[in-house]
């Protein structure tokens, strides 16, 4: 009983340390750690703030204790439906304490899934094309349908897309939110941000009221991936946000796994820079899931004594990169690392240094590891393309890429949608739905792929069928997609 | 002396006679000019004066009032200077007591007596006809102008100084001073010689399939129309084209624009009447009193100007949000009126509407490789149109860059008088179903009667239910698809629109949804 009154008392100052905006994430564990608990250092005099703080945050932090009223504003903040969860507590979780740092506290609104459940992030361009809106629409639903957590940046575009998907198969999802978890940003996803606080959560390392600034992103989407076991990347550019999640994904250690695209397809060129860079590719979504499933099983399986926690399914073992690998060299014979660097910013694969056995490089570069398909087990159904680095760097670099035959179902399958009860499309309409992609197409280059002197107006009839079967989509007065969902 | 000469002033496109009162007394020498006058008719006095003094008639210094009746409605323009000279002259004696009974005058002086054209011209004859009058002396430039209207014998007149001479002289002397000006309206649009020569052909436009045929159903069914393409994929050069496929003027449709025009002052030198279909395309920087009209004394917009044509309005979202808002009372009602301090007045306003813009701000949605606009981005340049504006047009089509190959001239499209051939078959299909209603074409359709006129048979039901559900329309989307697709049916010479005319006409649908989707 006195353990959980501690525990709110601290909480109620950690929501006092952590609505100070002067200091970073940094200095209040610092700070914390320093006087031994939050109500420590509420109470603290300025000297001890000095040793990690500056002056003028000692001066800011000073003023700012002055007007606030720790015990009101926690009351206040409750009453919203907000609790905030800090870092010391046995509620904060698991996958985001095990990050390099990671927040001090976090507000939540609605009820975080369990510990114990599978947690994918989906993450991906906010403009995307219809392509990633039907991936995501996927995958987001098979997931939702496995019980499988989808956590997201509830983000237009694929994001909220994969989230929405998820709701609507039933299953749970986690937003994390750039701005205050009472701010629905942006506005139009109110409907799923309203689902989530009822089916989900949402969550944010931001006070109450902080509304969405740029720079408030970055750190969100370390926490979309730290929250997350793997991450699947639908739709980025080469120059994305998306890419900067990856990026500290693989400083978490997740796994990443990516969408292939079209190299002619620019919201697909940062997509396909991950794969040559060796990250998992995606297939299907239940390829996805049978790989990531296996792969959980084999880290329970071998998780390292010394970091065994029965709560935790051995996601300690997981690697950090200043931790290097933690798994043995017998192990190793079973589940092949290949590791991988991701160079951190548009750096080029040669340069980064030697690479030797494949253990422990203490070097601030991200690993990827892919694990290859060669396991004993073999139950494993994945097709990877797995690069792995030659020791002689002069010679052009080779990926190795070793495709297992992929059995039949495993691609990813385009279920037509059987709408009004019509299940076979007359050879007709179906010429025309085979010219037609994902990707918009002008009404030119539909008819590109037509015999001369193909009627206009029937080829527009056509098309209109195709919308009308919700085959197609057109997505301005002269483009038309495939319409997946 | 007292004399009464016979002159008009405008009133919107109307007129109304108004007759020139001089007086002149002895008292101390002066020149006034009584009658609620604007600037340029007060004016007069000095061109007036100079002008009788340079053809060598010298003021004698008396006492000379001037009046306008009626004396309580505004008057402007330069048309008052030869009736106020006329009415001086015969003050004066110079010319027999009774010469000017039942003439009407009108025009502009120079300084050197010479007479210049007058706004208007149209509408004051014919109010002058109306109201009994029989002839008429009009500057050279406006005679053919006036001589349309039937039963009036225009003069054709140069200078003060021939009216003077033509006034003092009896009625068989008159016609060897001036000239009678006389034009066959009818015969003019009998012989049809004037169809469109000058105006630019549709074969000069390569490729865009869709958007000609877009052009040539929104000309058809007199339906507004919107084209969206990045900048020179042609969408001026189609809009420009559009007049030409129309239908040719009627004879009354010609006096419409012509009155119009004339009351703009915008007639052509030595033009009867306007022949051609006009055709609008105002700067996007246009001010809302510009496009709609307006002034302290009201004049005649631009989409008034282009009553009967087409008013192309480029780059839709730069206009100003105000002017295109007051587009939507006379689109609906065809016609504007204009309400102010000096008075109200109506003018026609028929036109059909044609827009261009870019999908986006950088031109090349939905390529996505290319285009980095934003939602947010895109959704604020499509919320510059007003959605109100987007209601009210029917069509609504995309251009691309044109290939290389059609550049080249592989393919010559069709020519405009094939076009208008089609065109005019179905306009003249739709006039024999709305004879006796208040509609003429079938973008003028409204919801109430859409059943009666655009019905379906159950094929036509089904599918137009199946169209509602998948494309999510709207009521008013869906009656723009049902009227649209009557025109396309009137094109082919159908009875009953089909389910392919349903399919063509929902694949121009516009809608806001392809932007925010």
């Amino acid at each position: 009983m006195r353990r959980v009154e501690w525990e709110e008392r601290e909480r109620i100052y950690a929501c006092w340390l952590c609505n100070f905006p002067g200091i970073g994430n940094r200095h209040r564990h610092l700070l914390t750690k320093l006087c031994g608990s939050a109500e420590e250092a509420y109470l603290a005099d300025k000297r001890k703030w000095g040793q990690v703080l500056s002056q003028k945050q000692v001066k800011d932090l000073a003023d700012y204790t002055e007007k606030w009223q720790p015990e009101k504003e926690y009351r206040r903040m409750q009453e919203a439906g907000i609790s905030l969860i800090t870092f010391s507590e046995k509620a904060y979780p698991q996958r985001l304490k095990n990050i390099p740092d990671s927040p001090y506290g976090i507000f939540v609104k609605g009820r975080l899934p369990g510990e114990n459940v599978l947690t994918v992030a989906v993450i991906g361009a906010r403009e995307c094309s219809e392509y990633g809106r039907y991936v995501a629409a996927e995958l987001g639903a098979e997931l939702g349908r496995r019980g499988v957590v989808v956590v997201s940046g509830m983000a237009r575009g694929i994001d909220g897309i994969s989230q929405e998907a998820a709701l609507e198969a039933g299953g749970v999802s986690v937003g994390v939110l750039g701005c205050g978890v009472d701010i629905c940003y942006p506005a139009q996803n109110k409907e799923l941000y309203d689902r989530l606080l009822h089916k989900g959560a949402v969550l944010s390392p931001y006070p109450v009221g902080t509304p969405a600034l740029a720079r408030n992103f970055p750190p969100r989407n370390r926490i979309v991936s730290g929250l997350a076991d793997a991450v699947v990347v639908i739709e980025a550019r080469v120059k994305s946000g998306t890419l900067i999640t990856v990026d500290m994904a693989l400083e978490q250690g997740r796994e990443v796994y990516v969408v292939p695209g079209r190299v002619t397809d620019r919201l697909s060129d940062g997509c396909n820079r991950l794969i040559r860079q060796g990250a998992g590719v995606f297939l299907s979504p239940e390829c996805f899931l049978e790989e990531i499933l296996q792969l959980e099983e084999q880290k329970r399986r071998h998780a390292s004594p010394q970091y065994n926690d029965s709560s935790d399914r051995g996601r300690k073992n997981r690697k950090c990169p200043d931790k290097g690998v933690v798994l043995q060299e017998g192990r190793r014979k079973e589940v092949m690392f290949q590791k991988v660097e991701v160079p951190g910013s548009g750096t080029e694969i040669l340069k980064s240094g030697v690479e030797t056995s494949g253990l422990g490089i203490g070097s601030s570069v991200p690993i990827i590891e892919v694990p290859s398909a060669r396991t004993e087990e073999s139950g494993s159904r994945a097709e990877e393309a797995n690069s792995a680095k030659k020791e002689d760097k002069i010679t052009m670099e080779e990926p190795m890429f070793r495709i297992r035959e992929p059995k039949e179902t495993e691609g990813f399958e385009f279920r037509m949608k059987e709408s009004n009860g019509i299940g076979i499309m007359p050879p007709e309409p179906e010429r025309i739905y085979n010219l037609l992609d994902f990707y918009p197409k002008s009404l030119e280059e539909i008819r590109a792929g037509l015999p001369d002197g193909y009627d206009d107006r029937q080829l527009v009839a056509l098309l209109m069928g195709l919308c009308l079967e919700n085959y197609a989509i057109q997505i301005s007065p002269g483009h038309f997609c495939r319409k997946g969902k | 002396m007292y004399s009464t000469i016979y002159s008009g002033a405008l009133y919107g496109i109307s007129a109304y006679l108004v007759s020139v009162e001089v007086d002149i007394a002895n008292g101390l020498p002066a020149f006034l000019m009584v009658g609620s006058l604007s600037t340029e008719v007060r004016e007069s006095r000095e061109r007036v004066t100079v002008a009788l003094k340079n053809v060598g008639l010298n003021l004698p210094p008396k006492r000379i009032t001037v009046n306008l009746s009626p004396a309580d409605r505004r008057k402007d323009g330069t048309a008052f200077d030869l009736p106020i000279a006329a009415g001086i002259l015969e003050a004066l004696g110079l010319i027999p007591q009774g010469a000017a009974e039942g003439i009407l005058f009108l025009g502009e002086l120079g300084l050197n007596g010479e007479l210049k054209k007058a706004k208007g011209v149209l509408p004051i004859v014919q109010a002058a006809a109306e109201e009994g009058i029989r002839q008429c002396i009009i500057p050279g430039e406006n005679a053919k102008e006036a001589a349309v209207v039937p039963g009036i014998t225009v003069w054709e007149a140069g200078n003060i100084l021939e009216i003077m001479h033509f006034l003092a002289a009896d009625e068989e002397e008159r016609k060897s001073i001036l000239h009678i000006v006389s034009v066959d309206a009818e015969a003019l649009f009998r012989e049809k010689t004037y169809c469109m020569q000058e105006s630019p052909d549709f074969c000069e436009v390569t490729g865009q399939e869709t958007a000609r045929r877009a052009a040539e159903i929104a000309a058809a069914g007199f339906h507004n129309l919107l084209m969206v393409g990045p900048p020179g994929a042609g969408k001026s050069m189609i809009a420009k084209r559009i007049p030409g496929i129309l239908p040719p003027l009627t004879l009354g449709e010609s006096l419409e624009i012509t009155s119009v025009v004339s009351v703009a002052g915008l007639m052509r030198e030595g033009e009867a009447l306007v022949m051609e279909r006009p055709f609008c395309s105002p700067h996007h920087t246009v001010s809302q009193a510009a496009l709609i009209g307006g002034n302290t004394l009201p004049r005649p917009g631009m989409i008034s100007l282009a009553h009967r044509g087409v008013l192309f309005l480029d780059e839709l979202p730069e206009f100003q949000r105000n002017a295109l808002d007051a587009l939507r009372q006379p689109l609906e009602d065809r016609k504007v009126n204009i309400s102010r301090a000096g008075g109200s007045v109506t003018y026609p306003s028929d036109f059909m509407l044609v827009c261009a813009m870019n999908p986006c701000p950088c031109g090349y949605y939905p390529d996505k490789n290319r285009c980095h606009c934003t939602k947010p981005q895109i959704g604020k340049y499509m919320g510059k149109v007003s959605g109100p504006i987007l209601d009210r047009i029917d069509l609504c089509v995309e251009l691309r860059q044109v290939d290389y190959l059609s550049l080249r001239g592989k393919a010559k499209g069709e020519s405009s008088a094939a076009i208008r051939q089609r065109v005019e078959q179905a306009r003249e299909t739709q006039k024999n179903r709305f004879a006796g209603t208040k509609y003429r074409f079938n973008a003028d359709i409204e919801a109430s009667s859409i059943i009666s006129f655009c019905g379906l048979d159950e094929e036509g039901q089904r599918c137009m239910e199946r169209l509602y559900h998948s494309l999510q329309l709207s009521a008013r989307a869906y009656h723009r698809i049902l009227r649209v697709a009557r025109t396309i049916a009137d094109l082919d010479g159908k009875k009953d629109i089909g389910t392919e005319h349903l399919m063509e006409a929902s694949f121009y649908r516009p809608s806001m949804e392809y932007w925010t989707y």
